[in-house]
């Protein structure tokens, strides 16, 4: 059976290719204790020798639209070209092409569908920064085959907090019955308290310090139960409007397993949203 | 009111860099085009198979008219769309983040909750 080699959670902030690559005048002054965290963040992934990437995220409203709209969605196809036009317009974003592992696809929509998941599927799938992110700041060669899992955090009516925990259980479930001898790492992104397009956005720290405070925490400490206790589709409006993405996290706890505490664990305050990084190692960790 | 066909607009406009560059300089031409040529288009499907209901309010097509992201937070329109689509628009004509932060002083006066954005 293949071994979960690592389970990785982390924000995906679509300037932080912009800030690392910048220099100069252009290069923002939180930018080389950024990449220092962020290249830190990376050796968990590399120590994990993984094989192929689980990679949860959240279309941004760019191949998902309103008019046909998934709750969650398995990407499977030999290939998966990656960002979008607005994303190079605003973010600096390289186009960017990753392999898929499509036996792996095909194995978690079966099962996922055996066991209560209606997941949807796409065969042709341009990616967007929700997975290209953490291919940048954890896999920058871009070498490895992934699996896109999607999920709406976007358009609402979207499942609950609990919905996304249960389906981060499953995917932990399949990917070690996944009969393979391979490594497989879990990475999904999310926000903590996050605001887009309304009065508290782009502030000097996120919306919601508070919030980011406790989020941290149950992460950090796996307490599953204490985030569930909490969180609500309802009471996510209040640390910021775009703070649904939380539940990408929440996901990511629910494959890390209940009450199991993140093996690294890094947070980095910026304007407008706090960073969060989080490595969990099934095996133990590698040496 | 249809903030689905706010959302449309917003999506449309925001993924063509030629529309980006259209609805800036010409707001009012620009929304008087779209509702007539792309409102009804099934966006997955050949353009003879077009929907027969979507229109605008005169109240949205005032928002989008006048550049007006508070009326069209107001009307419960995307945020993220609005957001993204403003910032190709006018970020340009602004220092680094002054345009972003602008933005949200103008609706300052807006509490908790938000106008439901749920189509």
């Amino acid at each position: 059976m293949a071994t979960v080699a690592a389970v990785i959670a982390s924000t995906h902030h679509p300037f932080y290719y912009r800030a690392s690559t910048s220099a100069g005048p252009d290069r923002p002054p939180f930018a080389d204790e950024w990449v220092a965290k962020i290249e830190a963040f990376r050796q968990t992934l590399t120590r994990a020798e993984p094989d192929v990437l689980v990679m949860v995220g959240s279309d941004h409203f760019h191949q998902l639209w309103l008019d046909n709209m998934p709750q969650f969605l398995v990407g499977k196809a030999p290939f998966f070209d990656a960002n979008w036009y607005n994303e190079e317009r605003e973010f600096g974003l390289p186009r960017m092409r990753l392999a898929g592992d499509e036996d792996l696809a095909a194995y978690l929509l079966r099962e996922g569908l055996d066991a209560g998941f209606d997941l949807a599927f796409s065969n042709e799938l341009r990616i967007d920064h929700s997975v290209t992110c953490p291919i940048i700041t954890l896999r920058p060669q871009a070498d490895l085959p992934i699996v896109p899992v999607y999920t709406n955090i976007f358009a609402p009516p979207m499942p609950r907090p609990s919905r996304f925990v249960e389906l981060g259980r499953a995917l932990r479930r399949m990917v070690e019955a996944w009969p393979s001898d391979k490594r497989v790492a879990i990475i999904g992104t999310g926000h903590l308290s996050l605001e887009l397009g309304g009065p508290r956005q782009f502030g000097p720290h996120g919306p919601d310090p508070e919030f980011d405070r406790k989020a941290v925490a149950w992460i950090a400490n796996g307490d599953v139960d204490g985030c569930l206790g909490e969180v609500t589709l309802d009471s996510l409006h209040a640390p910021g409007n775009a703070t649904h993405g939380f539940m990408d996290f929440m996901l990511m706890m629910g494959a890390a397993g209940d009450g199991v505490k993140a093996d690294y664990t890094d947070s980095l305050d910026l304007f407008h949203t706090m960073e969060a990084y989080f490595t969990w190692y099934p095996e133990g960790a590698p040496s | 009111m249809s903030k689905y066909l706010l959302d449309k607009f917003l999506y449309t406009v925001d993924r063509d860099p030629d529309l980006v560059e259209r609805y800036r300089s010409d707001p009012a031409g620009t929304v008087e085009w779209w509702e007539g040529e792309i409102a009804n288009s099934i966006l997955n499907c050949h353009g003879a198979e077009r929907s027969t209901w979507l229109a605008f309010s005169e109240e949205e097509r005032r928002a989008l008219r006048s550049h007006d992201h508070v009326a069209l937070f107001g009307m419960g329109a995307h945020p993220f769309l609005t957001l993204t689509l403003f910032i190709a628009m006018f970020e340009r004509d602004h220092g680094p983040l002054e345009y972003q932060i602008a933005y949200a002083r103008a609706m300052e006066h807006i509490t908790l909750p938000y106008p439901d954005i749920a189509t």
